[in-house]
Formats: structure tokens, C-alpha cells, sequence
């Protein structure tokens, strides 16, 4: 065991420097599973980015000489083309764009409109929590895919009228988890000690609740973004999501789901993105609760 | 004040070490406890964070952690408890050996009545049935002074109040009248007029019951008015251990001192505390050699290198003397007092 | 005394917090919980003013009140000669800088996310905007070296720290705006006993030095008799004696401090054991419902008839020692 050199009158071994955050980015890094996961992921957002690019066809283009084939080398078709001759690997990058694109502006969107709403709801308390919680309870309790269709219905199919639609039934578990946070929060020490001191309410929501919110809104928020990557597949399946020639995972396995007997390549590749990206995801929203678990501290 | 009883002692316990393994590597939470516990006699273990006093107490009655390992010999009437099969040690625990813990909201089961909750233990032990059980349940909440036993038996524990629910447990670990029992913190979460309540209870109950009492405590007032042993620990070891007169009139160890000098006094002049420098060590960056050589205005290299074994202090051998004091330190006790002596000068 | 005005002035204090049970209908009224019912007493510059009592006695919520955390819903306090109870939020703003808090939990009472320097620096920030960063950092550091910690930790976080040395970081930034009173709430209960000194003369020096008023509140009366010149009991949520230290301790006169200080445990083993403790029987009751009268009679070894008819006052006699007790 190390020998400890007696310091100064009131002080004795040097406690190592950690911030809370390498803290939980060492515990993080230390969970293999999502260590692994969070590298596949940024090289599927590399190859969704960078791939097309590379290749030499676009996801409309025609190859009026193979159509329909299994995937093969000629012609770089690795993935194979759908019947109407367009190869499968772009058009499942190309989608693999639109799917995570659209998981990632739905979830700021409604991690933003969460967070918001939970935070006030807390913080404020009394009448205006209970009335803000009962909006969500009210939302929990509508069919979201009802609504869907309504919306889509009414308003046509725009790629940020997806996004909206997603948006709006994905962000009462983020308002309600916040909100208790920002009540436990609220009730602390060190807040009281703020209001002592004489910080002001706005400050005291800047600097004290919010970066211990923080913590919590990340870990909700990687539990989001697998939820809205399915959410719109499944809408995308459904014929809901974006307009043709614009493609998605879901709308891909829609098509693969037709062709399934002949053509079985078809929903495999991308299905095995959405699978492997929903995997990932998951792995590591599990990774960061862990690594941000208060009780670890 | 009890004398030791020339019978054998009713628990003796005999370089109790405990170990945990833990990601960063082992951890000795307790090096080398022993003592020897007479019947009717109370036992003090005093110590602050880190001194593994509680870790002492769990290891004698086999509630570990997974990660815990407890070694040595902890003798009751010829078994080693450290040793014995699971059964043979639940037999014993309730029974036989009793604990009665800090808080008690989390001894009790806050889904079971009283009533239900001290039957079960004698229908398990004694094998009483429902009705002598609760006879017998009465009886002991009489005896612990809950007004109104019978109306309250049938409650619930969050009912109660801090210190009924103290006396309850107290209760509940006499129920089947154990030769020994640990109290872990009892009456640190007390009001100090509920405390001085549990006490007397506790002196009175032990004088009827003839049971043998280990206490663990970081208070050395509970220690001065119900103790007849006391055992100093820090950092996992005992610094000094003697009869309770010993420990507060002649203590000879730098620790035992400093405590006494730090803690404020109801008696004697109000002058200023003499604090020890630094802070208590976390008990998995033991030094090696001494564990209060950072805190010791003593200390030199020996002390760093060196642990300090126990050893008998000589005055202590006395034939009046009810226990054999020990320390555990490389000064001379003149030393020690010498030291202080020069510091009184100063201060 | 230099002063012959107080610095604080308390008088008939009532912090009473509306509770509705659990089984009333919306529109009942809700009953109020009298967590401070009837606290006077007045406090020095440079003094130190001990407040013991039990749990339940109401005195973490009087140190609430007494820094506007908790409104207080009667009586007065005068903080030199202003009357503060109805005070707008900006007058309290004002007076802030002169009155803070050292808190029980010294980790819980420090945001995990914030440095040692952004802790001890915040009321800086706020009262003093026009300090610029190496300013506020110059006395964050001279204060971290009054409270003894050392200025390299000054990046650290609280979780890096001992309970000790968290209630320095706490003491230091109640200090560091150069306040006239500073409220101690329990601060070394949580501590170790070996620390606890640390802290209690920490505080004692810092008061000499810079010529505080405390006000320390605690359940342990004999820290409280090493470092208060007048002691407070408190039980219910009143006052129930305020004298000198020394004819506290000595002569108390109302029945629960004497139950109170024979059940102190002496450090003489053969002095304690031969003591005869007051045993107070019963339990405390219920601060929604408090006995009518005196407030202790159900417990008080003197109890008579008058005593549950008359709430008995406090009343001073002519060396400052005040009681509130019929047959005192």
C-alpha cells in the first residue's frame, strides 16, 4: 500500500482531479458494448454522409441493364437493384440520410420542447405543474398514428411535416422525467443556499438547475433518438413519411416487404441498418446512464 | 460498575480481520480486533468514518457484503461463527446473538405489524404458538416502557415515534433473551433526552437479563455511562483498548487523547477545543506503518514503516484493575503525556 | 457589549406553514403547522447567540426565516432598526450581503457541478458585478486561505472533498462578502468528531478576527456552551429560556432545560453513572396540534392545572435571564 507523506496541518492525501464529466466519460469509454456501438454508428452517419458521394450512381438513377438483380460486383451493385433498375446501396445511404436526419431534428425538437416544459412545470410548481402535466397526461392518452394520418391527410407529405408530426408524441417522457428532476433538484442545499446568497431566479435556473439537469436530458436523450428513428420507419412503412422519389428505411423495407420472396436482399440490407443503428443506439443510451447514474458517484 | 465474572467469557473474539475486494484491489477494513466479553458486561468500540467499527459488529454475525471476508475467530460457546454452516448460524443469530441497529425504520418491515413482526421471531425460535407468542411480545413491550402495549402492538411501525421505534427494536432482539447483544449506533439518530431514555432502558435491562452487550458508537459520552471495556479503533486497527476508567482518566495512546481533548465538555472550563489536524482516512488509501501518522504530532519514520502492535500497558496489570489496558503505538506513555504537557504550555 | 443596540431583533417570531390532510375535501380549510410559534430575542454585533433544541423544535426553520428563505407569517425582525419581515425582495437583496448561512449538509449545500472558485466566487458575481475575473479570484483565494484550504484545490469539485473541508468551502463563501451575522445551521453535526473542533474553532477564530455575530444552532448542547456567550432553548416552536451562558448552564430555570442538560452524557465515567438523569416521559407532540397552554405541560414534571389554561411568556429578569415558565 502507498505511503502517505503527512502534508500540511489540515490537509492529507491529494484527491484526484475529475470533473464530473471525464468522470462519467472514463465509465463510459470503460463499457465496451457502448464503446463499441457509438464507433459503428459514426462510421454508418460516415458511409450515409460520405458514401453516395463516392459511388457512381445516384438512388434515382436507372440501370436499364441490371434491374432487379441479386447484389453482385459488375457494376458495383453490392446491394443489388429493385426492379426499377436503382441500386440498392445508394438508395440505403440516401435513406440512412433522411432516416437519421429526420431522428435527429425530431429529437432536438422535442428534446428541446421536454426539457422546456418539464423545467417550468417544476420549478414553478402549484397550479401551473398540474396543469402542464395534465396536457401531457391527455397527449399520452391520443393514438399517435390516428393523428398521423390525420395530419398527413390534411396537410400532404413534407419532409418537416414528418419531423413535426414525430416531434409532437415524442417529447412528454422528456418533460415528465425533467420535471421531476427539477424537483428534486429545487428542494436541494445548494439551491437554498443560491437563494440565500441572493442569486436570482433566472440565475439560479441557469447555473444551478439546468447543469444538473443536464445529465438526465442526455441519458433521455439517447433513449429518444431510437424511438424516432422507428417512429418513422413505421410511418414510412405505412406510406406516411417522405415523398417518392426521397427515400428512407422505412419506406425501403416497405418495398423489400413486397418483394420479400423474390427478392429477399431487398429488406435484409435495409433492414440490417435500421436494426444495427437502432442497436447501437440503445447500447449506448445504456452506456450513458450508467456513466451518469449519480450513485456511482 | 460489573466485574468481570470469573465464568469463561460468553464471546471471545480473537484477530478479526475483514477484507474486501473491491475493482481498485483489497481493502482491510479490520485488522486484528480481539477481546474477551463476560456476561452481563458491556463492550465499547468507538471510532469515527473509516475506523471499520461497524464492519466488526456485521462480520460477528455473518451480514457481510458478497465482497467481505472475514477471518479469524469469533468464539461462542466453542463454535467459531466465522466458520459455521448458514443454518447452524441462523439458529444462533435472534436467538442466541441479537442486533439492534442505527435506524430503525430499516430494521423493521414497514408492511408488517409489531405484533406480527416480534411473533414471528419467537414462532421461528422458541416455537411458541400465536397466543403465547403474543403474550410473551406484551411482556417485553412493557418492559422496554411502551405506554399502552397492548393497543399499540397491532400498529404499524411508521406509527411510531423515533424512540418508540428504538425501544421496539430493543424489544424485538430481547425477545428471545440472547446472551449477546450488538447494538450498532443505537441512539446516534436520538434526541439526546430519547437517548438518555434508551440508556437507562438498556442498563436496566442487561442488569435484569444478564445479557452481554457490545456497543458501537462514535459517542464517548454513551460510551462513559454504559460502558465497562472500551475499544478505541482507527483506520481498521485498535489504537488502545482497557476498562472504561482507563480510557477516559489515563489514556495513553495520541488518538484517545485527541479525542478527548477535541470534544467538547459540559464540566470544566470552557476553553478552546484542542482539534486533531486532518481528516479520518478512507479506508482504501491506508497508509502503510500507522494509520494516524498523518495526524499525529508524534509520528517519525518508525511510525510510517512500522505497525504499531497492541500491547499490554503495565500499569494496567494491576490486581485491581478489571481489564488489561492496551495501546497500540511506538511512543513510551510518558512520552505521550510528556508531549501533552508541552503543548498545554503553548496553547 | 460595544453596542447598545441590537444588531437583530426578534420579537413573537411565527412561521406557520398552511397544511391540508390528506382525507379533506379541496374547499377545507387547511390547518396551519406551527413550525415557529413565539421566538424573541435580541443579538449583539460580534456575539454569539447558541440556539439548542430537539427535532421538531422549529429552529432549522427560525434560521430559514431569519435569511427570508421561508416568509415568516407574524411577529417582527428588526435588522439594525429596519423592519425586514414585510421588506420587499430588493430591500432583502440589500441586507443579504450582511446576513448569510453556513448549512448542516455540508456536500449537499454545494453544487456537484460547480468548482470550489465558482462556489466560493458566486455571491461576488452577484452583489459585486463590477469586480472584474482576477479580482473575484484574488479574494476567492485569500478567503480559501483564511478557512485553511489550500489554493492549488481551487479547481476541484465538492465531491472531491471531505465532509470537513466541504463545510470550509461552505464557511468560506458565507464569508467572503464580509457579512455582519452568519446563521450556523447544525454545521458540524455531520462531521466527525475529530473535525468538528477543526470547524468549531474555525468559526471562533473568524469571528474574532472579523468581528461576526453568530447565530449557531445545534442540537449538542455542550458545542453550543463552548461557543455561545447567550443561549436559546427552543421546544415547539418557542422560545422557552434565553440567558448567559454561564447561568444557563448552571442555573437553568425552566423545567425543560433542566431535563435537557441531565440528559447531556458526561465524559467521567464515574460522574455519569452516578448522575440522576431527568427522564422526560412521552413523546413530543404534534406541532398541528399543540397542547393549549404551555406547550411542555404534557410533558413537565411541574405541570399544574393553571399551566394548560395561560401560554406563559417570557419574561426577563433584571440579569438578562428570560424564561417562559409559570412556576419558574
Amino acid at each position: 500500500m502507498p505511503t502517505l507523506i503527512p502534508k500540511s496541518a489540515t490537509e492529507s492525501a491529494e484527491p484526484a482531479q475529475r470533473s464530473p464529466w471525464l468522470d462519467a466519460r472514463i465509465r463510459f469509454v470503460r463499457n465496451r458494448a457502448a464503446l463499441a456501438s457509438l464507433l459503428i454508428l459514426v462510421c454508418i452517419v460516415f458511409a450515409c454522409v460520405l458514401g453516395p458521394l463516392l459511388l457512381p450512381y445516384s438512388y434515382e438513377d436507372t440501370d436499364w441493364n441490371q434491374m432487379g438483380i441479386a447484389p453482385t460486383l459488375t457494376g458495383w451493385h453490392l446491394f443489388g437493384t429493385d426492379e426499377l433498375g436503382r441500386d440498392l446501396l445508394v438508395r440505403t445511404l440516401v435513406g440512412g440520410r433522411i432516416s437519421l436526419t429526420v431522428g435527429l431534428l425530431a429529437t432536438l425538437v422535442s428534446v428541446s420542447l421536454g426539457v422546456a416544459w418539464g423545467a417550468v412545470a417544476g420549478f414553478v410548481g402549484g397550479r401551473v405543474d398540474a396543469l402542464m402535466m395534465r396536457i401531457v397526461d391527455i397527449l399520452y392518452a391520443i393514438p399517435y398514428l390516428l393523428i398521423a394520418i390525420m395530419m398527413v391527410t390534411i396537410l400532404g407529405r413534407d419532409f418537416y411535416l414528418v419531423v413535426l408530426t414525430i416531434s409532437a408524441f415524442s417529447w412528454m417522457d422528456m418533460a415528465r422525467v425533467v420535471r421531476g428532476q427539477t424537483l428534486s433538484i429545487r428542494s436541494k442545499e445548494y439551491v437554498e443556499a443560491a437563494r440565500a446568497i441572493g442569486v436570482p431566479t433566472w440565475r439560479i435556473i441557469f447555473s444551478h438547475v439546468v447543469p444538473n439537469l443536464l445529465g438526465i436530458v442526455v441519458i433521455y436523450t439517447s433513449i429518444t433518438v431510437p424511438g424516432v428513428i422507428l417512429t418513422e420507419s413505421v410511418l414510412s412503412f405505412l406510406g406516411l413519411g417522405v415523398q417518392e422519389p426521397m427515400t428512407s428505411w422505412g419506406v425501403l423495407i416497405h418495398d423489400g416487404a413486397n418483394v420479400m420472396a423474390s427478392s429477399p436482399w431487398m429488406i435484409w440490407f435495409p433492414g440490417a441498418a435500421l436494426t444495427i443503428t437502432l442497436y447501437c443506439a440503445n447500447f449506448i443510451g445504456d452506456g450513458m446512464r450508467d456513466a451518469l447514474d449519480p450513485k456511482e458517484r | 460498575m460489573t466485574t468481570p465474572s470469573p465464568q469463561a467469557p460468553v464471546l471471545q473474539v480473537k484477530d478479526l480481520q475483514v477484507q474486501f475486494a473491491t475493482n481498485d484491489g483489497p481493502v482491510f477494513a479490520v485488522n486484528g480486533v480481539s477481546f474477551d466479553l463476560a456476561r452481563g458486561q458491556t463492550l465499547g468500540i468507538v471510532g469515527e468514518s473509516g475506523s471499520g467499527k461497524s464492519q466488526t459488529a456485521l462480520a460477528m454475525m455473518g451480514l457481510l457484503a458478497r465482497q467481505g471476508q472475514a477471518s479469524g475467530q469469533v468464539l461462542y460457546q466453542g463454535q467459531n461463527l466465522l466458520t459455521l454452516a448458514p443454518d447452524a448460524l441462523n439458529t444462533l443469530r435472534g436467538a442466541h446473538i441479537a442486533m439492534v441497529f442505527q435506524d430503525p425504520m430499516t430494521a423493521l418491515n414497514p408492511y408488517l405489524t409489531v405484533e406480527r413482526q416480534m411473533t414471528e421471531v419467537l414462532q421461528w425460535h422458541k416455537g411458541l404458538d400465536r397466543k403465547a407468542a403474543r403474550q410473551r411480545a406484551l411482556a417485553m413491550l412493557d418492559a422496554v416502557k411502551i405506554p399502552d402495549a397492548a393497543g399499540r402492538i397491532s400498529r404499524y411501525p411508521h406509527e411510531f415515534s423515533g424512540g418508540m421505534r428504538q425501544r421496539v427494536m430493543l424489544a424485538m432482539s430481547l425477545l428471545c433473551e440472547p446472551e449477546i447483544l450488538l447494538a450498532d449506533e443505537p441512539t446516534t439518530a436520538l434526541d439526546v433526552t430519547v437517548q438518555a431514555q434508551i440508556l437507562a432502558l438498556l442498563r436496566e435491562l442487561q442488569r435484569d437479563l444478564g445479557t452481554a452487550v457490545v456497543l458501537i458508537t462514535h459517542d464517548l459520552g454513551v460510551v462513559a455511562g454504559v460502558c465497562d471495556q472500551v475499544l478505541v479503533m482507527y483506520g481498521g486497527r485498535v489504537m488502545e483498548q482497557g476498562s472504561v476508567e482507563h480510557i477516559f482518566a489515563r489514556a495513553a495512546h495520541p488518538y484517545t487523547r485527541g479525542l478527548l481533548q477535541a470534544i467538547p465538555r459540559m464540566d470544566g472550563e470552557a476553553s478552546s477545543l484542542r482539534a486533531i489536524p486532518g481528516t479520518p482516512p478512507l479506508m482504501a488509501q491506508l497508509p502503510s506503518g500507522c494509520p494516524f501518522v498523518p495526524r499525529c504530532a508524534l509520528a517519525d519514520a518508525q511510525c510510517s514503516q512500522e505497525v504499531p502492535v497492541l500491547q499490554a500497558i503495565a500499569a494496567s496489570q494491576a490486581a485491581d484493575e478489571p481489564f488489561v489496558a492496551h495501546r497500540a503505538c511506538h511512543r513510551t506513555e510518558a512520552q505521550v503525556l510528556h508531549h501533552e504537557v508541552l503543548e498545554a504550555g503553548h496553547g | 457589549m460595544a453596542d447598545t443596540t441590537p444588531l437583530l431583533s426578534v420579537r413573537d417570531l411565527q412561521v406557520h406553514f398552511p397544511v391540508r390532510a390528506a382525507s379533506a375535501w379541496p374547499w377545507e380549510g387547511a390547518r396551519p403547522l406551527k413550525a415557529v410559534d413565539a421566538v424573541s430575542f435580541d443579538l449583539y454585533a460580534g456575539q454569539t447567540l447558541g440556539v439548542v433544541g430537539e427535532s421538531g423544535c422549529g429552529k432549522s426553520t427560525l434560521a430559514r426565516a431569519l435569511l427570508h428563505l421561508h416568509p415568516a407569517t407574524g411577529g417582527s425582525i428588526v435588522w439594525r432598526g429596519q423592519e425586514m419581515r414585510r421588506a420587499t425582495p430588493a430591500q432583502w437583496l440589500a441586507v443579504r450581503k450582511d446576513i448569510q448561512m453556513v448549512f448542516q449538509d455540508p456536500l449537499a449545500s454545494l453544487n456537484p457541478r460547480m468548482t470550489v472558485a465558482q462556489i466560493i466566487g458566486e455571491p461576488l458575481r452577484i452583489h459585486y458585478p463590477e469586480l472584474d475575473a482576477p479580482a473575484v479570484m484574488a479574494r476567492v483565494r485569500s478567503m480559501m486561505d483564511r478557512v485553511g484550504l489550500t489554493a492549488q484545490q481551487i479547481n476541484r469539485y465538492p465531491h472531491e472533498f471531505s465532509g470537513g473541508q466541504c463545510q470550509r468551502i461552505g464557511i468560506a463563501r458565507a464569508l467572503i462578502l464580509s457579512p455582519k451575522l452568519v446563521v450556523c445551521d447544525e454545521p458540524v453535526s455531520a462531521l466527525d468528531v475529530s473535525i468538528q473542533a477543526q470547524i468549531v474553532n474555525l468559526l471562533q477564530d473568524l469571528q474574532r478576527e472579523l468581528g461576526l455575530a453568530l447565530i449557531f444552532i445545534a442540537h449538542d448542547l455542550a458545542v453550543v456552551r463552548h461557543i455561545s456567550q447567550r443561549v436559546m432553548v427552543m421546544y415547539l416552536g418557542r422560545s422557552v429560556e434565553i440567558a448567559e451562558r454561564k447561568a444557563l448552564y448552571q442555573h437553568p430555570r425552566h423545567p425543560y432545560t433542566q431535563a435537557l442538560l441531565s440528559a447531556i452524557p458526561l465524559l467521567d465515567p464515574v460522574a455519569e453513572r452516578n448522575k440522576v438523569a431527568q427522564l422526560l416521559p412521552g413523546d413530543l407532540p404534534s406541532p398541528l396540534n399543540p397542547p393549549s397552554g404551555c406547550v411542555f405541560r404534557t410533558r413537565c414534571p411541574q405541570a399544574q392545572d393553571a399551566c394548560s389554561a395561560t401560554v406563559p411568556t417570557l419574561q426577563t429578569d433584571a440579569r438578562g435571564h428570560a424564561v417562559a415558565c409559570l412556576r419558574a
